[in-house]
């Protein structure tokens, strides 16, 4: 027997606004959690290449991602996303994936710039990955060379929107 | 690829059967390895007695991927060599091309050079402040203020590049022949109004970091690099500007028409970290001081002996081998050539200064804490896109 739910659940905000004071809160466990999820993201300090300082920018002064609540943590097992920004190499390879296993669930991969998305400019080498996703699963990729920040920021956002609107299993990501 | 029996050689170097001594793995993934870099430290207590450093995490294969790419192909991919300073890169390959070719670009392409290099170079020894300061942990406040004021400095010239060039950090705008394009009409307005406020900034950090205690302590007497260690080593740059020998290639060898310009090499005494960080700062005033003067004696006219060339096999250079090296922000970043003849580089070799800069981080922190070489390491200021290449 199915239990349909009787309130239909917008937001969080619209859940406030029906309970005066807000002292009292209804929801499903699944969308408290994204919820949390989505409002802080933890990523994990690690820069590969030239994208890095475009993402140590988009940390910065002018464009403060510390607005949605990310902090960079030093450690793979303190965070929930990982960016690839950069290259990555043959012998970075294994790293990374072990820096992806030791992450805990539920994690993210956010792929930015055309080296991390396809081996880029120098996808020819005999050094490169041609693509992040053939070591570890990517939610978002960001194009750009080195994206600008405001298109990391987009592709944060889109990862915010694909986590808020996946169905049941938000993990459950094409491998 | 085995992780593990890569990982076991590397430390069969370093392990010498002597009492109580640790290893401790620092890197690839560091928060202040500035990148990729991975080292195996031998430590006994708190004292590193050891230290080797394991390169090539950031290999890209940038000499070989040259050679099968045409001359003016391989401008965007010298951007990307030296992240922070693609300027100069881009300068230093030009040059290159053009002492091959023997031509001669227009005055105003010579100034543009000068004058968006020191830019560059601003910029870069920017974030390596800001970085330096996150390095440095909670010496300068928090960790990250010096880190967030750099940044904000930074994103002001970053906003002219863009406007000049149409990209943040990699330009592809030095071409052979001169530059891609005119500067914008409001360039130059834009740029004598930002020169006031960067020289604040600039005051600023001199005071924040020489007057502070903290600092002091972190940076002197940390990390001494003799000067006759740094040449033997090939150290350049701020590095061994920094143990007090004046050697600048834009003094000694000078190119681009630097010949032209008025500036002075600031050295520092001890070749301690402090030295390092103090002749950085002072060389950012040096190139304001550069970039006035190019402002000022800014000549009218083309600023490409030809019109952009669109097909990109129209260079040949004639078969033979040319060396160029210029002053980049990290030192003597030099280029070899040898071309047959074909619109193809037979070979070219980067002369990386960050690579030499490297080398000598074992040699001078034995003896000093963890902790310490963090500082020491920020203090040499390796890129790693240029020391793997």
């Amino acid at each position: 027997m199915e239990v349909k739910e009787k309130i239909p659940l917008q937001s969080i905000a619209e859940i406030y606004q029906t309970f005066p004071g807000g002292e009292l809160m209804l929801t499903t466990t699944e969308k408290f959690f994204k919820w949390a999820q989505v409002s802080s993201f933890w990523p994990l300090t690690f820069g590969l290449a030239c994208c890095a300082i475009e993402m140590m920018a988009t940390f910065a002064s002018r464009f403060d991602l510390d607005r949605w609540g990310m902090i960079m943590r030093g450690s793979p097992r303190q965070s929930d996303l990982l960016i690839i920004s950069g290259t990555v190499t043959i012998k970075m390879g294994p790293r990374i994936r072990r820096l992806y296993e030791q992450m805990p669930e539920p994690k993210w991969v956010l792929a930015m710039g055309s080296c991390a998305i396809s081996g880029g400019i120098f996808r020819n080498s005999y050094a490169v990955v041609p693509g992040v996703d053939r070591i570890i699963p990517v939610d978002v990729f960001v194009p750009g060379c080195p994206p600008v920040p405001e298109a990391l920021m987009d592709g944060i956002l889109k990862l915010q929107d694909k986590i808020k609107n996946s169905k049941n299993d938000y993990r459950k990501v094409e491998r | 690829m085995n992780l593990i029996a890569e990982q076991i050689e590397t430390y069969k170097s370093i392990i010498e059967t002597e009492g109580d001594t640790l290893l401790v793995n620092m890197g690839p993934q560091h928060p202040s390895t500035h990148g990729v870099l991975r080292l195996v430290l031998k430590l006994k207590g708190e004292e590193v007695v050891k230290i080797e450093p394991v390169i090539g995490y950031l290999h890209r294969g940038f000499e070989k991927l040259s050679e099968n790419l045409t001359y003016i192909q391989i401008v965007p991919l010298t951007d990307r060599m030296d992240y922070l300073a693609s300027i100069t890169n881009e300068l230093a390959y030009v040059l290159t091309i053009e002492k091959a070719l023997k031509i001669e670009v227009p005055k105003k392409a010579i100034y543009l050079r000068v004058l968006t290099a020191e830019l560059q170079r601003i910029v870069s020894h920017l974030v390596w402040l800001g970085t330096f300061g996150l390095d440095l942990g909670g010496a300068l406040g928090g960790g990250s203020t010096l880190f967030l004021y750099c940044f904000r400095e930074r994103e002001i010239i970053l906003d002219l590049f863009e406007e000049f060039s149409g990209a943040r950090m990699m330009y592809n705008f030095n071409q052979i022949g001169g530059l891609r394009y005119q500067p914008p009409l409001d360039f130059f307005s834009k740029l004598k109004a930002t020169l006031p406020k960067l020289k604040q900034a600039f005051a600023e950090y001199e005071e924040m970091l020489q007057e502070n205690y903290v600092f002091k302590v972190r940076t002197k007497n940390i990390g001494v690099l003799e000067v006759s260690l740094a040449q033997r080593m090939g150290a350049s740059g701020p590095v061994l500007r920094g143990s007090g020998l004046a050697y600048d290639i834009r003094k000694a060898y000078p190119y681009s028409g630097y010949e032209n310009f008025e500036f002075e090499i600031p050295i520092g005494e001890n070749g301690d970290c402090f030295d390092r960080a103090k002749v950085r700062i002072l060389e950012m005033k040096q190139s304001l001081r550069i970039i006035q003067q190019a402002l000022k004696g800014m000549p009218e006219g083309e600023v490409a002996i030809r019109p952009p060339v669109r097909v990109p096999t129209a260079v040949k250079v004639p078969a033979g081998e040319t060396y160029m090296h210029i002053e980049a922000p990290r030192g003597d970043l030099g280029v070899f050539l040898v071309s047959d003849g074909t619109e193809k580089p037979y070979r070219l070799k980067w002369r990386a200064p960050s690579f030499s800069n490297l080398a000598v981080l074992p040699f001078i922190s034995n003896g000093h804490k963890v902790a310490d070489v963090m500082a020491i390491l920020g203090s040499l200021d390796p890129v790693f896109g240029e020391v793997d290449r």
